[in-house]
């Protein structure tokens, strides 16, 4: 079976053809402004050969920053009717009230309280106000915003409101896109509700960006479907991506993890993903990123859904080396390498010329190489040992010597010994680790339930058959389903003694 | 009496966290209220208690039900504040300045927001000197002074009073089963304190000592200094462990969260184990099969790099944690504190031992 899997960083756009899990072809190309010519050319590489036929590819996974990136710059953004639905509860904090200023003037549209919303146990906490839903429904109809956002209280457990008032409001304005926060579900109404405006913030731009990448790939001929991966190293369809684009935040680091861990065999190790601008760190634990167990921050905005925990420091190929006084980055030439680096006739001194004088990479010709000052050199690659050194010893829970796997464009500049590593280990094809854990990548499906007096093993195989007909919904082959996590939560101070359980599985594309 | 700095919330939010001892999570919700009250031009006042007249008339509340439902309903001190007026009402009588019941996580806020909301000052004290679960643990209660009447009130039109209870506990139980009718989260005002009352039993300055536990890890973090050190040095507490959750089991039991956390050591305690016991709040710890530290003392647990607390209900395998320990109020520590707070009250088969004595 046939994959392509294609990562959009910041720098550099990757793109693999693999059959099963061998690499057939690999490209690593600049990141254009526009993303999808890069999208465009990288595809034209990764089908080069092929004679003039198109080969068999069963699926494309596409792995893309677009929409952090959107959020961190403040660009591409809609403004975003926000729905709260709790009142009387549900009304000491503002929507939004903890956002940085320039995103909440990117973001913010009108803003409505409704009465409505449940208890924890089902009961209203009060009747919904449909009237005012219809009145909130043709404001935002006659404000021409063009996204909504609706959150009612405890609608991880009861969607009922939310899901009556997008019905009202798809009968009044029909035109206006709406994520519904119990879809995004944790509890916890602020971050929920943060999540869920940052998702229709972004609406706009997933279509659009959607549409650009199945453009570019009808273009080469290919029918397989398209899949856009996610935070938790699986996919989901391109279709759910234009709905949920916040679930594509962490793909980036996500997918380098998982191409790591499949290009070395190894399931336990740190990976150091070095790219142009940037060194993003992270755990593998069994095979599958660590995840971040506390709220996330994006953009200067606390959300809470499931997230790699990933530290990242300014290390990166096109970091900027400074001579006197000496100093490394934090800034970085990005993805303007190959005309701003000495190596490739540019006036500015980078880590890749630093990694060139040295040794540690051929590039360019031998006058440009020896024109780089060695002692200079020879400073920036101790401060680099020094760094990822600590970087590493975050990373760990343990005393112990562990494995680091260094992919990346850059991933040459990581030393082949550091302080509290057992060995670095530099896999073939590391600069498209990242393109080959989105090729690689697989379905999950999750549940998330609430029960009441009944036994814990009992609770937990129920949701776990939930979760499983979710994957196979999501395109998983039932044979290949494991287990990826189980968490149970006792609920305090609440009769009945309820239990919350949430089951994650995961699975292999169905052939 | 002095104003409280914008500044000071954030601290006074961590130091809740830290003397929750893992039943009272970090006010996060309720420091927004707070900011958002500060912006609006509102201010806490913290009134010293000897500065309170004997004869002041003190409001005791807290808002009473499952943290949980705070997360989705967000903070209500509106509910608080009715129940106040009810009691209010209900004796015929002003009063002169509200008190927290607890200064353990999120209810150090709520009578700040409450203070701002009344226009009355706060004193600087709490009846627990940290979190408990029930309301006859407080320090009033233990001195043998009445709950009732005690007021409850949500964010609808309802308010209720409990006229008069035979003890302590038959109030706890009353409200509890009023506070599940209400939505599991209501506000409540227990009977009004004499300034005089407050000075002889309450825990004293236990909202001060909280900003200064606050404050000493955002010095330490501000420089790069290791916080987990500043607070122990700081509230003078001992570290009894640093290490990683191996496992964490839990289940509920009459509304309580019940279970074990199970920590291996790494640094100093590389190769041992700690074990700690919770009902809510973490009550039971012991290293390598030996008692450490027991309720009423406090144990705490933080996170290793960032200092901040972790609570019971949230602590989850694979963290880096720091344990500390902090000694109980002398009140807590008597005999009849301990009958109340003591192991034995929680189920335990041992008698107290303060920590100090447990680990020389």
């Amino acid at each position: 079976m046939k994959r392509i899997g294609i990562d959009v960083g910041g720098t550099n756009t990757d793109a693999v053809l693999l059959d099963g899990s061998r690499i057939l072809r690999a490209i690593k190309s600049p990141t254009t402004a526009d993303v999808t010519s890069g999208v465009r050319a990288a595809l034209a590489h990764v089908l080069a050969d092929s004679d003039g036929t198109t080969p068999d590819v069963r699926a494309v996974m596409i792995g893309t920053t677009h929409f952090t990136n959107a959020v961190i710059e403040r660009r591409g953004l809609s403004k975003v009717a926000v729905i709260r639905i709790g009142l009387p509860a549900a009304s000491s904090i503002e929507p939004m009230a903890d956002w940085p200023e320039d995103l909440h003037r990117a973001v913010a549209g009108p803003v409505f309280l409704l009465h409505g919303g449940h208890e924890f146990d089902g009961r209203p906490i009060a009747a919904f106000d449909r009237d005012a839903m219809r009145r909130a429904a043709e404001a935002i109809r006659d404000s021409g915003i063009a996204a909504a956002a609706i959150t009612a209280v405890f609608s991880p457990l009861i969607a009922d409101c939310e899901r009556e008032a997008a019905a009202i409001l798809a009968e009044v304005a029909p035109g206006v896109s709406v994520t519904l926060s119990s879809d995004l579900g944790r509890i916890g109404l602020i971050e929920r509700e943060n999540a869920t405006i940052l998702n229709s913030a972004l609406h706009g731009l997933a279509r659009r960006t959607v549409a650009a990448f199945r453009q570019a790939i009808a273009e080469t001929g290919l029918a397989g479907p398209l899949y856009l991966t996610q935070n938790d190293g699986t996919v989901m369809r391109a279709e759910e991506a234009e709905r949920f684009p916040v679930l594509c935040f962490a793909s980036g680091p996500t997918n380098s993890m998982r191409g790591a861990h499949l290009l070395s065999g190894l399931a336990d190790a740190v990976v150091l993903d070095v790219g142009g601008t940037t060194t993003d760190a992270g755990m593998l634990q069994a095979g599958f990123p660590r995840q971040a167990n506390t709220q996330v921050d994006i953009g200067g905005v606390r959300t809470f859904f499931r997230m790699p925990d990933v530290v990242a420091i300014a290390l990166g190929g096109g970091t900027v080396v400074r001579e006197a006084p000496f100093s490394v980055g934090p800034d970085s030439v990005g993805f303007r390498l190959l005309e701003k680096a000495r190596i490739a006739g540019g006036d500015t001194l980078t880590l890749t010329d630093v990694g060139v004088r040295l040794g540690l990479l051929e590039l360019g010709d031998a006058q440009r190489r020896n024109a780089i000052p060695l002692d200079l050199s020879e400073a920036a690659q101790n401060w680099i040992g020094r760094r990822l050194a600590e970087l590493v010893d975050r990373m760990k829970t343990s005393g112990a010597d562990l494995p680091v796997i260094a992919v990346g464009g850059g991933a040459f500049l990581v030393p082949d010994h550091l302080p509290g590593v057992s060995q670095v280990i530099k896999v073939e094809n590391a600069g498209v680790a990242n393109a080959v854990g989105a090729a690689m990548s697989q379905v999950s499906g999750e549940s998330d339930r609430v029960f009441y007096g009944v036994p814990r093993e009992e609770a937990i195989a129920e949701t776990l058959r939930a979760a499983r007909e979710q994957a196979v919904a999501a395109g998983a082959a039932p044979d290949t389903l494991a287990v990826l996590d189980v968490d149970d939560t006792p609920m305090s101070y609440i009769p009945g003694d309820p239990l919350r359980v949430r089951v994650r599985v995961i699975g292999d594309l169905a052939g | 009496m002095r104003e409280l700095d914008y500044d000071e919330l954030e601290a006074l939010a961590i130091g809740a966290g830290v003397l929750g001892t893992g039943g009272g999570n970090h006010p996060h919700l309720e420091l927004m209220c707070a900011q958002a009250d500060y912006r609006r031009g509102r201010r806490i006042r913290l009134i010293d208690p000897d500065e309170l007249a004997d004869d002041a008339r003190v409001a005791v509340v807290c808002i009473m039900g499952a943290p949980l439902v705070t997360k989705e309903r967000l903070p209500e001190p509106q509910s608080i504040c009715r129940a106040v007026r009810r009691m209010e009402a209900h004796t015929g009588q002003p009063f002169d300045a509200i008190m927290s019941i607890e200064i353990g996580g999120e209810n150090a806020f709520f009578a700040m927001l409450v203070g701002m909301e009344l226009g009355l000052p706060v004193v600087d004290a709490d009846t627990m000197g940290r979190a408990f679960p029930e309301a006859q643990m407080a320090s009033f209660a233990i001195r043998g002074l009445e709950v009732a009447p005690f007021a409850i009130a949500d964010i609808r039109d309802n308010e209720i009073l409990i006229a008069r209870a035979e003890s302590p506990t038959r109030v706890e139980r009353i409200g509890r089963r009023i506070v599940v009718e209400l939505g599991s989260i209501a506000g409540t005002c227990t009977a009004p304190r004499s300034g005089a009352e407050v000075k002889a039993h309450a825990i004293l300055r236990s909202v001060s000592r909280a900003i200064a536990i606050g404050r000493s890890i955002q010095a330490a973090k501000a420089v790069g200094r290791d916080p987990v050190a500043a607070v122990v040095e700081r509230a003078l507490a001992r570290l009894v462990f640093t290490g990683k959750v191996e496992d964490v089991s839990r289940r509920t039991e009459g509304g309580f969260v019940r279970g074990t956390v199970r920590l291996t050591g790494t640094g100093a305690w590389q190769g041992r184990e700690l074990a700690i016991a919770f009902q809510n709040e973490f009550a039971v710890a012991h290293r390598d099969g030996a008692l450490v530290a027991s309720v009423p003392d406090l144990i705490t647990v933080l996170d290793e790099e960032s200092a901040e607390a972790i609570g019971a209900e949230v602590i989850r395998y694979g963290q880096r944690v720091a344990v500390i320990v902090l000694g109980a109020d002398p009140i807590m520590r008597s005999a009849e504190g301990l009958a109340v707070v003591g192991p034995r009250a929680f189920g335990y088969d041992f008698d107290y031992r303060p920590f100090e004595e447990l680990t020389p």
